[in-house]
């Protein structure tokens, strides 16, 4: 017996029929039910939440709050009102940076990062390390992508004010053991921020266990629409730090000279939101939370665990990173020996393939591995044993195409 | 999609070709180009007798298509005046933007021509430019 029945989930995503999708990790199809929500509401109730004193308003509004709830509840918040909508990951880590990073990171002070970081967890503290004359440093990964708690131990100091960190590699697959990470920056008096774009959809988060005290993602990346993501901070910090963006629906009383801001999380969600694409986050994290995130997780390493095997029988194809299943989500960088990785995403799209190739916004990560570009499968529980099988079956003819004997 | 057109032998014989490949000692012109979205980079290294372009090489890395629209090329421009450059480079980006397609107009490409199918490919499309581009900016600089 499976572990979920995967031809009925299949049948909830349209967009599967006429591809193999193995490209989760840019971002996920959706199921019927985030397009219906979306429908449905802009058929319905449609309006501008916080404002009209008409029954459309009210119901949007309580639609969108809603989704907060189902938010905080998704990834254990303490309270609502920690639970901050943006456009996406990068925006939230942006937010941070700007109004965090601007006002309590000093001359001298410093941020620590790793190597592993998407660009989005990168260029905001690079910046902000730039400006306020801070440090950025490194925490480097060994070559099977993993970090070593002790040198994790010894990079963070009394100086460090933020430690960033990806819950998941976008390139590696590496699940970073961020509640560690953040008992050792807590020791110091560092706040932890987690970049949680590729776990959110794949491993259960509990804010509150794992103790971060910033947590990021996009519902792109879980089933939902593009243009929203979320994100979670202790309310004391929030409450701390000034607004980012200034306009309506985020102030208290306003004058000529002044303004008084509206409490958390209003303050941080200045102008008219995306309301639709709230409703679709909270439809997707509705499906998902149907299904089970455990049970998700456990497939999806199940999936990755048998790529990783028929990966590994064939000479011309090298894994970068870890071979093991275990520490691992469902991302898989690869190399073919003489094949340029754009060459190997034209030849599996012939095949009606989808897979990603390049520096995956990750190129300090790349420099350090020493590669340019990589091919990249990245699964979700949706995707089949048979997929898994078809790719690599498909992964053995590029060599021939490139000229090359097998 | 047809890949045997995509990956012809001409692609796979210029992807692999070393004599195009090079260091060049003292090049008269030096222009890097890159594709910020793919990561894909060359080094173009010219050198001049007067206005004719009398040596061309690249050195970098990027994926077979790119390589090969290089090579190809490297091996049209040599010879050829630096007004005869500009008119390949123009006749090149007509061809892959679709805009001139008859074999007759394109012959003057010689076998860059075979690249026409990428037409067809546009998420391909910046690999085979790359190098064109590479090319108009390193002889505008040196006017």
């Amino acid at each position: 017996m499976e572990i979920l029945d995967v031809n009925q989930i299949r049948k909830d995503f349209p967009a599967l029929e006429n591809q193999i999708y193995l490209d989760n990790a840019a971002t996920t199809q959706k199921p019927l039910s985030v397009m219906e929500g979306v429908l449905d509401y802009n058929k319905t109730i449609h309006s501008n939440p916080h404002r009209g004193a008409y029954k459309s308003s009210v119901l949007a509004t309580e639609s969108y709050e809603k989704v907060r709830g189902l938010v905080q509840s998704f990834i254990g918040a303490d309270e609502v009102e920690e639970i901050i909508f943006t456009r996406g990951t990068t925006e939230g880590i942006n937010l941070v940076a700007r109004s965090f990073g601007e006002t309590f990171i000093h001359p001298g002070d410093e941020i620590v990062i790793t190597i592993a970081e998407h660009h989005s967890n990168l260029l905001p503290w690079q910046w902000v390390a730039k400006t306020r004359g801070a440090q950025l440093k490194y925490l480097y990964v060994d070559q099977n992508g993993r970090l070593d708690l002790e040198n994790v131990k010894e990079t963070i100091t009394n100086k460090t004010k933020l430690v960033c960190v990806t819950h998941i590699s976008n390139v590696l697959g590496n699940i970073y053991p961020v509640k560690e990470i953040g008992n050792l920056a807590h020791q110091k008096g560092a706040l932890l921020l987690v970049d949680g774009a590729q776990s959110i959809a794949h491993l259960p988060v509990d804010v509150k266990s794992l103790g971060v005290d910033f947590f990021l993602f996009s519902g792109h990346k879980i089933y939902g629409p593009t243009g929203i993501g979320v994100l979670y901070a202790k309310r004391e910090i929030l409450e701390k730090m000034p607004a980012f963006l200034f306009g309506g629906s985020m102030i208290e009383y306003v004058t000529q000279e002044e303004a008084s801001f509206a409490p958390i999380p209003n303050k941080f969600e200045a102008g008219t939101q995306n309301i639709e694409g709230v409703i679709g986050l909270g439809q997707a994290l509705s499906y998902v939370q149907n299904i089970g995130i455990e049970k998700i997780s456990q497939y999806e390493q199940e999936l990755t665990t048998y790529a990783l095997k028929l990966l590994k029988d064939i000479e011309e194809v090298k894994v970068i990173g870890s071979l093991e299943g275990k520490d691992r989500s469902s991302v898989i960088s690869f190399m073919v020996e003489g094949v340029h990785p754009h060459d190997v995403a034209t030849i599996m799209d012939s095949e009606g393939i989808c897979i990603r190739s390049g520096h995956h916004c990750a190129q300090p990560l790349m420099s350090y591995l020493g590669v340019h570009s990589t091919g990249r499968v990245s699964f979700a529980f949706y995707n089949t044993m048979r997929e898994v099988e078809f790719f690599v079956e498909k992964l053995k003819t590029v060599r021939k195409w490139l000229g090359y004997g097998s | 999609m047809d890949l045997s057109s995509i990956y012809s032998e001409i692609v796979l014989e210029h992807n692999r070709n070393l004599d195009n490949k090079r260091s060049m000692e003292a090049p008269d012109v030096l222009e890097k180009g890159h594709n910020p979205s793919c990561g894909d980079n060359i080094t173009l290294q010219l050198k001049f007798i007067g206005n004719i372009i009398e040596d061309a090489a690249y050195v970098g890395e990027g994926c077979a298509l790119s390589q090969a629209s290089t090579s190809l090329m490297i091996d049209l421009i040599k010879g050829k005046t630096i007004k005869e450059a500009f008119e390949s480079i123009s006749l090149f980006m007509g061809m892959i933007k679709s805009e001139i397609q008859s074999e007759e107009e394109l012959e003057p490409l010689g076998d860059a021509m075979y690249l026409q199918s990428i037409s067809k490919m546009p998420a391909r499309v910046k690999c085979a430019v790359l190098a064109w581009h590479t090319l108009k900016e390193a002889l505008l600089r040196n006017k």
